[in-house]
């Protein structure tokens, strides 16, 4: 019966720091910049966490993770456009449709693929992320209100720090009491053996789907977040190299480690965000001459992840206290 | 029917291409078992060696090619040197994650002013276009040249692994380094050698690409490589007649799909065909089935 009162505990926590967010957030104090960059972070952050149970937990290697973060973007702003209202319950249940839709397309894709190993299973779900970028390249031929390669545009600017705050500390959550359920251990049973966990008679298929659904659910999620960040919406935003982006940060924050992905994806999108201004404009085009080369140092310094932190005290199981 | 054939014929230009860098994928992750996301970015590079050794220097065809050849597969081999080998026995993500490095390191470094620059260089055409064939057909003497020097570099690397004591160490490492290196072969140059080959051959497909298709930025190696990739991957990755198999079919299919439906298509025709032959083949078409052990 500790679950209740740690739960409580979390919420009161969420609730506060909502509270400290609200206020800041109204306050002005803010420089606007700085707030978007956070909600990006946070936005991110929920993607990482998406495929951390993936490859992380699961370990299922995913090349394609942009392309469902793309579709639950394209999803929830083509929801909300289509209900017509702007208010706070019609995002929630934009957001909704957007992870709902990655949900379903990821378990199609799953279906059909998960059989297959390692990095077999990483080229095709590249290819599938390829495949659906020239599905949005393409979109405006069946549906015009997408945009296509022109990109989407007109759609309301409904993120806020709350919501992104929020959103972002209820993935944490369910993430953690997924990842210490029975349902968690099996999924990471497979990834350390998939042939003992056969034997122990975990369903490797089913549970191996089902990570891989739920990880995209949260892509789809944080991709609506992102859709009603900046109002506009370009198929180069969900290729190949957005993929990578976040693979960097789940290898970068340590493999099946939340608070390392939570940290990871922060200082990614700070990094990123702070060598556009520091650098003086006509060598702003170093940040990826710079970027690549701190990539390899990392890796080669600290080949299992850059952070290789504990987790933190809330995202820890219950079992170890 | 006149139209098909010319497709096809076009489609073969492309998959020859392809098929050259394929080739280098094949063997690295044969060898080493990396997806060298960097590889697609040598291909780049030989193209700009192409690009100033015609341009600039108006050397023949043939110095051309050599050049080509040993500037990328001096990169290659540093490459490996510096970045990979330091990782061989880390967790195979960590490679991989240093392999995208390399990759973006090499597309933003040579985009920036101070070296090739960002922009797209037309490529100089080294000899007058002319073509020739019955009917509507026709055959121009670059598709000639492509079909040819890929043909002889097949040719070649063939020699090169089934005959010759460096192609037998070759075959031996990729099967299993440990005992590879006991018997007495020397695995770290066995290695340098694959990367140093492999990029050779990318090279060339790089200088034919930019005679083919004439204009070169520091990014055109990203798509050539994600394609060719997944060639290899397609044809059974590990397999050298797998990889040229793949690459033709990946030509093709980018052709006859940007022919008869819509060009705006291309580029996600041919991973649909993958993805239905790793349904039905998950290691692809000439790639051996393992078998696990427990």
């Amino acid at each position: 019966m500790k679950a209740l009162p740690s739960l409580a505990k979390a919420l009161a926590w969420l609730a506060a720091v909502y509270a400290a967010m609200f206020a800041f957030d109204s306050s002005g104090l803010a420089n606007p910049y700085w707030l978007q960059v956070f909600e990006l972070a946070c936005i991110t952050a929920i993607s990482a966490l998406g495929l951390n149970v993936i490859y992380g937990f699961t370990g299922l290697f995913s090349l394609g993770h942009a392309a469902f973060y793309g579709i639950g973007a394209y999803t929830a702003a083509l929801t909300l456009k289509s209900l017509g209202v702007e208010s706070q319950p019609a995002f929630l249940c934009a957001l909704l449709a957007g992870a709902a839709a990655a949900a379903l397309v990821a378990l199609l894709v799953g279906v059909s693929t998960i059989r297959l190993t390692s990095d077999y299973l990483g080229i095709a779900t590249l290819g599938f992320g390829i495949i659906m970028k020239v599905v949005f390249d393409n979109a405006d031929s069946f549906i015009p209100r997408l945009g296509g390669a022109r990109g989407m545009t007109g759609i309301a600017k409904m993120t806020t720090l709350p919501w992104a705050f929020v959103l972002l500390g209820g993935s944490l959550l369910v993430i953690r009491n997924l990842v210490h359920s029975s349902y968690g251990r099996a999924l990471v049973s497979i990834r350390e053996d998939e042939i003992a966990a056969g034997a122990m008679g975990i369903d490797t298929f089913r549970y191996k789907t089902a990570g891989f659904v739920i990880g995209c659910a949260f892509a789809g999620l944080a991709g609506g977040l992102y859709a009603h960040l900046y109002a506009f919406l370009h198929p180069s935003n969900f290729d190949f190299f957005k993929s990578v982006d976040v693979l960097v940060i789940v290898v970068l924050g340590g493999l099946g480690n939340m608070s390392g992905t939570l940290v990871a994806s922060f200082g990614w999108v700070f990094l990123l965000e702070t060598l556009r201004v520091v650098l003086p404009p006509e060598y702003v085009e170093f940040r990826w001459v710079l970027i690549p080369i701190l990539l390899v140092v990392t890796m080669l310094a600290r080949p299992r992840g850059l952070l290789g932190i504990g987790e933190f005290r809330f995202l820890r199981g219950g079992a170890g206290r | 029917m006149d139209y098909f054939l010319q497709q096809v014929i076009n489609g073969l230009q492309i998959g020859f291409v392809y098929a050259l860098i394929a080739l280098g994928y094949t063997m690295v992750y044969g060898v080493v078992g990396l997806i060298n996301f960097a590889h697609g970015d040598v291909f780049m590079v030989g193209a700009f060696i192409g690009l100033y050794a015609i341009g600039k220097y108006h050397l023949p065809l043939f110095a051309v090619f050599l050049l080509a050849t040993i500037g990328c597969a001096v990169l290659a081999v540093v490459m490996e040197r510096v970045a990979y080998r330091p990782l061989r026995q880390a967790p195979r993500i960590a490679s991989l994650i240093t392999a995208i490095g390399v990759s973006l390191f090499l597309e933003y470094f040579t985009a920036l002013n101070q070296v090739f620059g960002p922009n797209f260089y037309s490529f100089p055409r080294p000899f007058a276009v002319s073509s020739w064939g019955p009917g509507d057909i026709s055959l121009t003497n670059i598709q000639a040249i492509i079909f040819l020097v890929t043909l002889s570099c097949l040719g070649a690397l063939q020699f090169i692994v089934r005959r010759t004591r460096v192609g037998r160490a070759m075959r031996a490492v990729s099967f299993d380094p440990v005992t590879a290196g006991l018997v007495g072969v020397d695995v770290n140059r066995v290695i340098s050698i694959t990367f140093g080959l492999g990029a050779a051959l990318a090279g060339v497909g790089g200088v034919l690409y930019g005679i083919a298709y004439p204009q070169v930025n520091t990014f055109m190696g990203v798509m050539p490589g994600l394609k060719a990739f997944t060639a290899a991957v397609l044809g059974g990755i590990g397999s050298i007649p797998g990889a040229v198999l793949g690459a033709l079919i990946m030509g093709q299919s980018e052709t006859l799909a940007s022919a008869y439906l819509s060009s705006t298509y291309r580029d996600g025709i041919a991973f649909v065909i993958l993805i239905g032959v790793l349904l039905l083949r998950p290691t692809g078409i000439l790639g051996a089935a393992k078998t696990e052990k427990v």
